[in-house]
């Protein structure tokens, strides 16, 4: 999992690249928030046009990483899903808990 | 000749490390029954959820090994991953769609394996540990590769 961060404004963008699995991945998207909130951004987009795989672990960190910016007054959301990404969170329901663009531009356009 | 059906045993150490080396086996083996790179990764995630549940919750002591069979036969995916857990009761597990339960972090590998599969049996043995069956039905068209780029 490689996972690149940049900025558009005041939103923190995660370019997440890889697998998001039990003990390589999970980790990565955790640590990768904790440091975009430790930084002081409250507006965090995970782009995941890049994961080629995701498990219930990868699935949980998702869920972590959403209600931890959301304790924080923070808001996170998702773009770019693959069909498979989008495919497992619909199994388990949690499409309709993140909040979910296609589009980058809308995405970042729906922060403010 | 007789066409031989695909089958792998194998024994790996019981870390997360190995869970990328049984996929690998695992999908060469439905690559020879010439399925389609969908239900491959869809029987993948469901084994990857088996060997990650067998790591965590399946060894008594350190270096426990964790045991895989694999075969494609008669029209049906069966894997069975074999660790040395005490095993747990499936009727007990929470139900991750319930709504106090949507926003936890764990609880939603065997619900998971449950719907990439066909079935899923869990076996305990005081001596052997646990097992889980994982089948899945391939006789679909859907489910065969019809290019090169299906295989790939």
């Amino acid at each position: 999992m490689n996972i690149r961060q940049r900025e558009h404004g005041d939103v923190k963008i995660l370019d997440l690249q890889g697998k998001i699995t039990i003990g390589v991945g999970d980790v990565a998207v955790r640590d990768a928030v904790q440091t975009a909130l430790a930084a002081g951004s409250k507006k965090i987009l995970l782009n995941m046009e890049g994961v080629t795989t995701i498990d219930s672990a990868g699935v949980g960190e998702l869920v972590s990483a959403y209600t931890t910016v959301t304790n924080r007054d923070g808001v996170l959301k998702l773009v770019n899903l693959p069909s498979k990404v989008t495919d497992i969170l619909q199994i388990t329901q949690l499409i309709t808990v993140f909040e979910i663009y296609d589009d980058e531009d809308e995405a970042v356009e729906s922060f403010s | 000749m007789e066409k031989v059906a695909p089958h792998a045993h194998l024994t790996v150490v019981s870390r997360f490390e190995s869970i990328e080396l049984v996929l690998a086996v695992v999908d060469d083996l439905l690559k020879q029954a010439e399925l389609n790179g969908e239900t491959r990764h869809w029987v993948g995630l469901a084994v990857r959820e088996a060997i990650a549940n067998a790591v965590k919750h399946g060894s008594r002591e350190e270096e426990e090994r964790i045991r895989v069979e694999a075969t494609v036969e008669d029209g049906e995916v069966i894997v069975r991953v074999r660790d040395k857990g005490p095993g747990f009761d499936p009727d007990e597990l929470s139900d991750p769609l319930a709504p106090e339960n949507l926003l936890r972090p764990s609880g939603r590998g065997i619900f998971y394996m449950r719907k990439l599969m066909d079935d899923v049996e869990f076996r305990f043995d005081d001596d052997r540990g646990t097992e889980v069956v994982l089948r899945k039905q391939i006789s679909s068209e859907e489910d065969f590769a019809r290019t090169e780029e299906d295989t790939g």
